[in-house]
Parts: structure tokens; C-alpha cells; sequence
């Protein structure tokens, strides 16, 4: 049985601990409230965006020679995966939710003979990933320097999404992140950005006559790689909201427990207080009788 | 009759400016400066490099963008950009800092001759507000 000294350096050391979740939870709901304020600004944007993607795909008329962002290479070979990850741990499942996700679906293209190719963003998913896909990982990338998620950061992954593509390394680009629900829900996403979807295009494009200027075409093909960079700025924010309530939540879940172990333990501590007690008293009792 | 509509301009970050009393937005669009007035027909359309001029009831306001789209319908005017600066808050370092960056790309040789008209036009403004 541990010693009375050894019962109260546990419960000094759970106690600190304690204090550092407790801590954390607190930064965490700071930061949490300025990500969503953030991803509920950012989003205006990227849904005045998709609109109007909608509309112009709509509107073109002859598909065969629409953008190829828009319609895809034809092929259907190579497929490109960004995993957003964060760069820090301690937050519960949430990378984990992400890289099960991802990795249910790089399972699903190596099962179809497809080639696979990965680029993680945040230093967290590359951890977690270059055990299995090393070969694959063709790119990683962190922004642990910037300090706020900002839009030139998202902008320079989409230039190399469009440069790659370009250079015809990937047929499909698909990117994986946690939407983000409530503090304890957060949804791992997988959203296909090439070739585009417009499943939705045909509800709302009916009665919308545009002039356009200059042709659809062209604004098209200037619009699509700007929707690149703010589909990923969007999941940039979304995910970092989600971040800090996982994290937030995680911690409340560890600060909980440990007031739990502090309780059984202090029990613990009394309870052998009081027996080693309990034995000197029958000693000296016995010892008296005995005379 | 009114004659004012809605103009929003929305970066990616937050939404820039909401007014509702607009009554004429000058947007420097990729084929020209284009007015617009209320009752415009729908329309979609990019920015180069250029000034935002909104006439409003409490007066006028300039805006310098760096691209953008611009869409119109139902006398709603949106905006899209990712740069963006009131005039009169810039900074004058700012602009030169800008305009330094601006003409080093015009003098890169690899650039397309789209971009080059772009960069060239954003000399140009930058040296007009400057």
C-alpha cells in the first residue's frame, strides 16, 4: 500500500495539473468566441461566391469547353487530398476525427486503384498521417507563425492547388476539415472543390438573367481559382472554431476528472491516516494490558 | 420615387460596408469604369485594379481595390474583394509600399501580358492617390 507521503505528492501533482486544464479551458473559450465570431464573418462571402458560381455555371452554355476547374480533366486517376489539421494537441478527438475520415477515403481510392496524393495542412495531421502514406504526402504545410488565420495564408495554398492542376498532377482535389456545429459538436467534412459540384445549380438559376462583362467565360475562369482559396479560407475558419471547442471541451472533460481523482484519492489518504492511528493506539493499548 | 439602392462590399474576412442610401457607385470593371444607377439590369462583372467612387446622400467615399467581383440584381450591389482600402484612411507608406511591390512585378519578364495590363493599371492609380 503507498505510504501517506506517497498519497499526498499524487494529490499535489493532480491538483497542478488540474489547475493547468483549467486554465486551458479558459483560453480555449476566449479563443473560441473570436474563431466564431471570425468563421460567422467569413461567411458572406464564400456564400455570395458560391451564388454566383452557381449562376454563372448555369448560364454557360456550351459545356464542353467550360473551364476545366469546373468540369474536370475528364479522367479520373489521380485524386488530391488536403487534410487541414491544427497545430497544436491537446484537443480531444479533433484530429483524429479528421484523419479517420480522411483515412476512410485514401482507403477507398487505393481499394479502386487510383493513385493518391496528400497535402496536410497543420503540422498535427502530417504527425498522424506519415506513419501510413509517407510515399504519398507530397506536400505539407504549417502556419504555426501567423498568428490569426488570415486570407493571403489560404491564398497561397489555393495558387498551388491551381499550379498543380494546372501542371495536370491530379484529376479530383478534395479537402477535409471539422465543420464546425456547436462546442461539443464538430462534423469532419469531406467537400470535393475540383472539378466543382453544382448539384444545387438548377433550383435557383431559373428566372436570374445576367449581362455579363466581359463573357462567362472568362469572368468563370477568373472566379474559379479565387473560390479555390476561399472554399479552403472558409474550412480555415471553421476549423479553427472547432479547434478551440474540442479543445475547450476536452479540457472541462479533464479538469472534471481530475477533481474526481483529488476526491477518491484525498478518501484514500484519510482513510490510511486513520488506520496507521488506529494501530499505534491497539499497540499501546496491548502493550498496557500486557503488563 | 427613391432613387437610392443597397451596396455591399464583402471581404473574405468580414463584411466591409453595408449602406443602404446609395445613389451611384462608379466600379472600375476589367473593360472600363462602369456607373451604376438604380434599376441597373443584372450583372456580373470583375475589377482591375482601381477606385470605388460611392455617391451617397452624406456624400462621397472612395474606395481603392485591388480585384474583385461586382454583381448587381434587385437593386443589390455586392462586392467581392480580397484588398481593399478607404482612401482616406491609408496609409502613405502603405501606398508606396504597394506601388514598390507593383512595379517590381511589371519588370519580372515571365509575366503574361494579361497580368502585366493589371499591374500596369494599378501603377497608374497607385501613383494618381499617392
Amino acid at each position: 500500500m503507498a505510504t501517506l507521503d506517497d498519497l499526498k505528492k499524487r494529490i499535489a501533482s493532480v491538483k497542478s495539473t488540474q489547475k493547468i486544464t483549467k486554465a486551458m479551458k479558459m483560453v480555449a473559450a476566449a479563443k473560441l468566441r473570436r474563431a466564431q465570431e471570425n468563421a460567422e464573418k467569413g461567411r458572406p462571402y464564400s456564400e455570395k461566391m458560391n451564388n454566383i458560381i452557381l449562376n454563372l455555371s448555369s448560364g454557360i452554355s456550351d459545356k464542353e469547353n467550360a473551364p476545366k476547374l469546373l468540369s474536370g480533366t475528364g479522367e479520373d486517376k489521380v485524386h488530391l487530398c488536403i487534410v487541414l489539421t491544427s497545430d497544436r494537441g491537446l484537443c480531444g478527438g479533433f484530429n483524429t476525427n479528421i484523419i479517420k475520415k480522411a483515412k476512410a477515403y485514401f482507403q477507398k481510392i487505393s481499394d479502386e486503384g487510383k493513385t493518391l496524393k496528400i497535402i496536410t495542412v497543420g503540422s498535427k495531421g502530417y504527425d498522424q498521417l506519415k506513419r501510413a502514406y509517407k510515399n504519398d504526402i507530397v506536400e505539407r504545410i504549417s502556419f504555426k507563425d501567423s498568428k490569426t488565420i488570415n486570407y493571403l495564408d489560404a491564398e497561397k495554398v489555393g495558387k498551388m492547388i491551381i499550379e498543380n492542376f494546372e501542371k495536370k498532377e491530379f484529376d479530383v482535389c478534395t479537402i477535409f476539415y471539422n465543420k464546425f456545429k456547436n462546442v461539443i459538436t464538430q462534423i469532419p467534412q469531406e467537400q470535393q472543390i475540383i472539378p466543382l459540384k453544382t448539384s444545387e445549380a438548377e433550383e435557383n438559376s431559373s428566372e436570374d438573367n445576367y449581362e455579363f462583362e466581359p463573357d462567362e467565360d472568362e469572368i468563370l475562369s477568373n472566379l474559379l481559382p479565387k473560390n479555390i482559396s476561399t472554399q479552403i479560407f472558409k474550412a480555415m475558419l471553421e476549423n479553427s472554431a472547432s479547434e478551440q471547442g474540442s479543445r475547450m471541451s476536452a479540457m472541462d472533460n479533464a479538469t472534471r476528472n481530475a477533481g474526481e481523482m483529488v476526491d477518491k484519492l484525498t478518501i484514500e489518504y484519510n482513510r490510511s491516516r486513520q488506520a496507521a492511528i488506529t494501530k499505534e493506539l491497539i499497540e499501546i493499548i496491548s502493550g498496557a494490558e500486557s503488563l | 420615387m427613391s432613387e437610392e439602392f443597397k451596396i455591399e462590399i464583402v471581404n473574405p474576412e468580414k463584411s466591409f460596408l453595408t449602406k443602404e442610401d446609395v445613389t451611384e457607385v462608379v466600379v472600375p470593371a476589367f473593360e472600363g469604369e462602369m456607373g451604376i444607377l438604380k434599376d441597373h439590369i443584372s450583372i456580373i462583372s470583375f475589377l482591375k485594379p482601381g477606385i470605388i467612387k460611392i455617391f451617397s446622400k452624406s456624400g462621397e467615399d472612395n474606395y481603392y481595390v485591388e480585384d474583385g467581383i461586382v454583381e448587381f440584381k434587385n437593386n443589390n450591389l455586392s462586392v467581392l474583394t480580397s484588398s481593399i482600402f478607404n482612401i482616406k484612411d491609408i496609409d502613405k507608406n502603405k501606398i508606396s509600399e504597394l506601388l514598390t511591390q507593383a512595379e517590381e512585378n511589371s519588370k519580372n519578364s515571365e509575366i503574361t501580358d494579361q497580368n502585366k495590363y493589371l499591374v500596369d493599371q494599378k501603377i497608374e492609380v497607385l501613383k494618381t492617390i499617392n
